[in-house]
């Protein structure tokens, strides 16, 4: 009878390990399994016109911090790269740190510069030019959080 | 031409503190002692199980496995960073489990009497213990060497060849050298057996992902547009009939069916990944599914090399055909019982008769596992597998480069393809082939290549969980060897 007994408890006790491990796995991976999902959800219905730029900057100012550029729209949608304190160089150019492969962009297409808190979106005299939202850019912008920035067929945004 | 003529302007570091981003190393360290855990109370269950008490050593094997795998750790804090921590412990679980599951069929073979006192350091357990040593020193000195994957692009070509002719050695082999039950997949020498086919597939999607970067836009072109879907133009259709040819060849010579439909697999999913064309992907599976159905007929007919293929659907189709029963069809059989006897909860480890089942330590240590887990335990060993491969394809749409996505993607398709392969045929999902069971499996080969490809993965992974920090390319672009660039209307 003790036997059996220890014989059923290592048996449904391995069992129940084995699916706490799945279930601590999953949790450790929790967040960004459904990371892509929700960039979608809120990408989706963004049609800022300038006026909303200028509502976003100001929220961007007093708001969070970017952590994260995030691709929403072309080749390279669901690339994310972590910002440290570096400039971000996007362009064709096998050296950028976002490569895109897109034919209505140039070799070195725009930068992303941080600077006192906020990341100043440079055009580094690209032949189509680079667009934030709907405007296009000239001198270097500060960029808002989650307002997109358009080159050839891809889009970028900051995220927090 | 405004913006040329702005002052650029330069970084400043701002007054707030770098912000750090999170390795995750403390993670994957705690999940990694969790899976050596749970290896440990297997270990002590089997033991339970058949000696009817738990020896004073029986920790040995499981603390051993432990060592290697935090030394597989502290490898990966050290050259791969900000690597997912998920990968290395669902690993090292599957790994564990599979060591601590053959030195159970070792313990099984011996007489009851000296079971207890079997030694720690003998049988295939051991044997299978010493590749993972060796599986895990190869994956972190591809680590070392390797140290960005973007440089395997370089040698693409010379990796595609590599990978073709290690395809085509057992096939031109003489029997002799190359066929173990049936299958051409090895290279014998001495008393030594390894098979090339598993590396292959690692060289072979190198090369695929390089290949598929640079044609893709050309592949990605469509012609004619059939219920919704834009099929490729007939002259496109080149490459993807080259791999199938010379899948069914393998398919033929090597008469092994789960190697041929890995390698279609492979390339076929690579493809759809690069183009994102559905059509890709109904080409391959009709080209696929009409190629094993030719060849299951010419089986039945002519004979000769199809004949092999022909008999595994046969006893795919009706294993417990009174003339297949105890023949041919006797390890599906077995398996099938073996895994009905477990029902949902198992016989519990170290109880379960797996010996039964021939084969069961390689070919059909699934089913060997699932009599004494249950449908519950297997349930959440192939969850392990969903999450590695998860990962895998996380790792794909996180990375940056387009080489990187197609390979990292790749790998893990392969991977599910190779696991939903062998689980098939042990459950007669799909007929049986002759494929391993990755991470647990008894074989060296097998698990050195798994290492390998997880190592792969872990690598990409690093390079696109890494935080920028390179500096930005300064000088103006040379303007000779740029890529030319469409101008907008």
């Amino acid at each position: 009878m003790p036997q059996e007994l220890v014989l059923t408890v290592a048996r449904i006790g391995f069992l129940v390990l084995l699916w706490i491990f799945v279930f601590t796995v999953v949790g450790v991976i929790r967040r960004d399994l459904f990371a892509g999902a929700r960039s979608r959800i809120v990408a989706a219905p963004r049609g800022l016109g300038s006026t909303a730029v200028g509502a976003g900057a100001t929220r961007g100012k007093r708001g969070r911090a970017a952590h994260q550029l995030v691709v929403t729209a072309g080749s390279l949608a669901g690339t994310r790269i972590t910002l440290a304190e570096q400039p971000i160089t996007i362009g064709r150019a096998e050296d950028s740190t976002l490569v895109i492969t897109d034919d209505y962009a140039s070799a070195r297409h725009a930068r992303l510069v941080p600077r006192g808190g906020q990341w100043l979106l440079e055009d580094l005299g690209s032949t189509n030019g680079t667009y934030l939202d709907r405007s296009k850019v000239n001198g270097p912008t500060p960029v808002p959080l989650g307002v997109p920035i358009r080159i050839g067929r891809t889009a970028l945004e900051l995220r927090p | 031409m405004t913006a040329a003529t702005e002052q650029p302007v330069s970084p400043v570091p701002s007054g707030s503190a770098q912000r750090r981003v999170p390795t995750r190393r403390n993670a994957e360290l705690l999940l990694l002692l969790l899976a050596m855990v749970l290896v440990t109370v297997f270990s002590a269950a089997v033991e339970e199980g058949l000696t009817g008490g738990v020896s004073p050593d029986f920790w040995v094997p499981p603390l051993l496995l432990t060592l290697v795998f935090l030394v597989a750790h502290i490898a990966v804090r050290i050259l791969t960073p900000y690597a997912d921590p998920a990968i290395l412990p669902c690993v090292a679980l599957l790994n564990g489990i599979g060591v601590s599951f053959l030195r159970r069929l070792d313990l099984g073979r011996q007489p009851a009497a000296q079971r207890a006192n079997y030694s720690s350091f003998a049988g295939d357990g051991f044997h299978q213990f010493t590749w993972t040593i060796i599986a895990i020193v190869v994956a972190i000195v591809a680590l070392v060497i390797i140290r960005d994957h973007r440089t395997l692009s370089r040698y693409a070509y010379t990796l595609g060849f590599a990978g073709i002719v290690l395809v085509l050695i057992p096939a031109v082999l003489p029997g002799r050298f190359s066929e173990i039950n049936g299958a051409k997949l090895w290279i014998r020498v001495g008393g030594f057996q390894i098979q090339p086919g598993e590396f292959a597939k690692l060289l072979l999607l190198s090369f695929f992902a390089y290949y598929l970067v640079r044609k893709r836009e050309v592949l990605s072109l469509a012609s004619k547009r059939i219920l919704g879907i834009d099929f490729p133009r007939a002259r496109d259709l080149g490459p993807v009939l080259v791999v199938w040819g010379l899948s069914l060849m393998v398919l033929v010579v090597e008469k092994d069916l789960g190697t041929s439909l890995m390698y279609f697999g492979m390339f076929v999913a690579t493809l759809y990944v690069a183009t994102e064309r559905v059509s890709w992907l109904i080409i391959g599976l009709l080209l696929f599914f009409g190629g094993t159905f030719l060849a299951n007929v010419l089986g039945a007919t002519v004979g000769g090399p199809f004949a092999n293929f022909h008999q595994r659907v046969e006893i795919w189709l009706n294993p417990f055909d009174p003339k297949l029963v105890n023949t041919t069809g006797y390890q599906l059989v077995q398996s099938l019982l073996g895994l009905g006897t477990g029902g949902l909860f198992g016989s519990g480890p170290g109880v379960g008769n797996p010996s039964k089942v021939p084969f069961v330590k390689n070919d059909f240590i699934f089913a060997g596992i699932g009599e004494e887990i249950g449908l519950f335990g297997l349930t959440a060993l192939l969850l392990v597998y969903l999450v590695f491969v998860e990962r895998g394809l996380r790792t794909a749409i996180a990375v940056r480069d387009s080489f990187g996505k197609l390979l990292a993607g790749g790998l893990a398709f392969t991977f599910a393809l190779q696991v939903f392969v062998m689980v098939g045929g042990v459950t007669k999902l799909i007929p049986l082939t002759g494929q391993t069971t990755p991470f647990m499996s008894a074989g060296g080969s097998s698990l050195m290549a798994n290492w390998l490809l997880a190592a792969m993965i872990l690598r990409i992974s690093d390079s696109a969980r890494r935080p920028v920090v390179e500096a930005p390319a300064a000088a103006a672009p040379k303007l000779s060897g740029l890529a030319t660039e469409v101008v907008r209307p």
